[in-house]
């Protein structure tokens, strides 16, 4: 039993002036390596916090989060950048590229804050061969304002893989995307997942994007469904 | 990554540095015309003589009442030749007299500003020893008297058309000069004054033959009012007796003090110091041997004063350094105005930029990485603002030069104060900002719409 992840018996609350406002109920869930899973929920269902907390952009109020054999509960910011930059890959909604820069230049980002120093031509070679992993070989140089939707999704996918990442979060990467282009994109991610080992995970409320990954977990009102 | 930054957005980068460019192009401009106006008086300054001394007579200060610098005729040719014999830390020294007349050749006229008399040593003194044609007049000249004379190049403009007037004669109010040498060109000097507008002749000359005036007269430039331009041969050959402006020792006053007959009297002396080390020894010997030569006693106060030019030069820099300094503290408000720009521009920019911020964390920046990468980008903005400040200084001050004509030169202490000014602007100013930028919350500003 490989987890990569360890949810036990997370609670998440926000505290707004007086009133407090519970989100997650008490958490707890196992993904192993290598899998490609769906967080399915409606909105307001406390998925998007949930996935924040499983991408280290905030921490629980209570509960453990195992990630890759570490307890990373009480880590702080610096930290968690940390784990953000080497062990998670983020791919958003609206892409969030860089405007006006290449796309070569887009999926370098993430190593100007890797601690591990590379030289500049390394990082060129290995953004190339990201994004030649995602198919766009001939759009190194574009910018995105000349890249389709799709196009510019798989940079964004090719830049979270830049860092080889145990675990790829996708917040519902076809939001914004056609149903021809979004079913490219869910194939990528199944052959990332086939072909690397990489585990994903795609957060969605889309019943239609949940039919690629082999097991889905859904989540409502704060607790994983089929929880007591 | 700051460079690629601001190039993504060329005219707000231009538009914020404006207010550095034009303040940096201020400074610039301003001090290297500062520095181009105190050059140019170390030049005349030069060329004046750094180490000149001059000697006038003093006041006549009797019973509490002060008659005014040069009432008193006590200056002598002997004093420089004492000066020359007894003092080793001057290396020459020149009697002056000074005249104002009209020079006349063929039906050219003409007034010089100088007109002065002197011994030969006057040109090592005034360090103009290069003749551009012919040659000086000598000692024979001086004890003679001879009717010969030096013209700058601006007599020769004047009376002569630019031709040699070398054996030509002209008349200083009705005495006939030969020309025997031109000095050579020196410009003018720092109070505007055209150095080569000038007829030099031996002292005996100018004093005996042109102002005629006798000992008892005062100050020898003022008594020449009273010398009207008549042509008559008894003039000529006979000194007038002139009333004198100042008033003249009583015999009370004569039996206090009382001096040698001079049979003649100078309105300067012209010395020069062998270095600026030797000025202030130079003072103190020249002033021992004039009180010996004048018998002054010991509480008698000094009846002459050596000045240096430092104090001339003194004066004429306090104004300049106080306008340089005024205008700087102007530039330096004005410095502060274009930071506050800056900062209002980096703080847009920070929430312009509130989805890559977020985003740059998720991919794991630190807070650290995003105050630095937006100090950088202030600093690297001003420092460019800077930059081509400087540049439009330069520009604007070689327009100065050449438009104005104003003396400007070039400051590299300007130059690297201005590169480290506009540098600690763009961190001072663009702190606030990137730190505002790096204590976003990522989830908050990746939802930043």
């Amino acid at each position: 039993m490989d987890n990569l992840i360890e949810l036990r018996n997370i609670y998440k609350t926000y505290h707004l002036g007086e009133v407090d406002l519970p989100v997650l109920k008490g958490i707890s869930l196992e993904i192993e390596r290598g899998e490609l899973v769906t967080l399915m929920g409606a909105s307001g269902s406390g998925k998007s916090t949930l996935m924040h907390i499983l991408g280290c952009l905030d921490h629980p109020t209570s509960g453990e989060y195992w990630l890759d054999g570490r307890e990373t509960s009480r880590f702080g910011p610096k930290e968690r950048a940390r784990l953000r930059n080497r062990i998670i890959g983020f791919v958003f909604q609206s892409f969030n590229l860089l405007s006006r820069t290449t796309a070569l230049e887009n999926v370098v980002m993430p190593l100007s804050y890797t601690r591990e120093r590379l030289a500049e031509h390394q990082k060129r070679q290995r953004a190339v061969e990201m994004l030649e992993k995602v198919g766009l070989a001939g759009r190194v140089h574009h910018h995105p304002s000349q890249l389709s939707g799709g196009e510019q999704q798989r940079v964004a996918i090719a830049r979270s893989l830049i860092n080889q990442p145990e675990v790829l979060l996708a917040d519902e990467p076809t939001g914004n995307l056609d149903s021809h282009t979004s079913e490219e994109i869910l194939e990528m991610f199944q052959q990332l997942n086939k072909d690397e080992g990489i585990t994903i995970i795609l957060v969605t409320h889309d019943p239609g994007v949940a039919r690629h990954a082999r097991r889905t977990i859904r989540i409502k009102d704060g607790l994983i469904e089929g929880t007591v | 990554m700051a460079a690629t930054a601001l190039r993504r957005n060329i005219m707000r980068t231009l538009l914020t540095t404006l207010g550095i460019v034009i303040d940096v192009a201020a400074v610039i401009t301003m001090m290297e015309i500062g520095n181009g106006a105190s050059l140019a008086i170390q030049r005349t300054l030069t060329s004046l003589g750094a180490n000149t001394l001059v000697i006038i007579p003093g006041a006549q200060n009797v019973g509490g009442i002060n008659y005014g610098i040069g009432s008193q005729t006590t200056l002598s040719p002997n004093d420089a030749d004492a000066i020359a014999k007894a003092c080793p830390a001057v290396s020459a020294v020149a009697p002056i007299v000074r005249a104002r007349a009209q020079i006349v050749y063929g039906n050219k006229n003409w007034v010089p500003t100088y007109i002065q008399g002197s011994t030969p040593s006057f040109l090592q003194v005034r360090d103009w020893t290069t003749m551009a044609e012919g040659e000086a007049f000598t000692e024979h000249d001086v004890l003679n008297a001879s009717k010969v004379c030096m013209v700058g190049k601006t007599i020769v403009r004047e009376l002569f058309a630019g031709h040699s007037p070398i054996g030509k004669e002209i008349r200083v109010r009705n005495v006939a000069f030969k020309v025997i040498g031109v000095l050579s060109q020196k410009g003018a000097n720092m109070m505007g004054q055209d150095q080569d507008d000038i007829v030099l002749a031996p002292w005996t000359t100018i004093k005996y033959r042109v102002v005629a005036t006798t000992l008892s007269g005062g100050n020898q430039s003022t008594t020449n009012t009273s010398n009207v331009t008549e042509v008559n041969s008894l003039t000529m050959m006979y000194p007038n007796i002139s009333t004198s402006l100042y008033p003249t020792q009583s015999t009370n006053e004569a039996a206090d003090l009382p001096q040698p007959i001079r049979f003649a009297n100078v309105d300067q002396n012209l010395t020069t110091a062998r270095g600026p080390a030797w000025i202030q020894a130079a003072i103190e010997q020249i002033t021992d041997v004039i009180r010996e030569n004048h018998h002054l006693r010991p509480t008698v106060l000094d009846d002459f004063r050596v000045r240096d030019m430092t104090e001339i030069t003194k004066a004429m820099s306090s104004t300049t350094e106080l306008i340089t300094r005024l205008l700087m503290y102007v530039a330096m408000i004005s410095l502060v105005v274009g930071g506050v720009g800056i900062m209002n521009i980096m703080l847009v920019s920070v929430t312009e930029r509130t989805r890559e911020i977020g985003l740059r964390m998720a991919v794991g920046a630190e807070p650290n990485d995003i105050l630095r990468q937006f100090l950088i980008e202030a600093v690297v903005l001003c420092l460019a603002g800077g930059i081509m400040g400087i540049i439009v200084g330069r520009g604007a001050s070689m327009l100065v030069s050449r438009v104005l004509h104003w003396p400007t030169a070039p400051s590299m202490g300007a130059i690297i104060a201005a590169v480290v000014v506009s540098a600690s602007v763009g961190v001072i100013f663009g702190f606030y900002p990137a730190w505002k930028g790096s204590r976003l919350d990522p989830i908050d500003a990746l939802r930043y719409e």
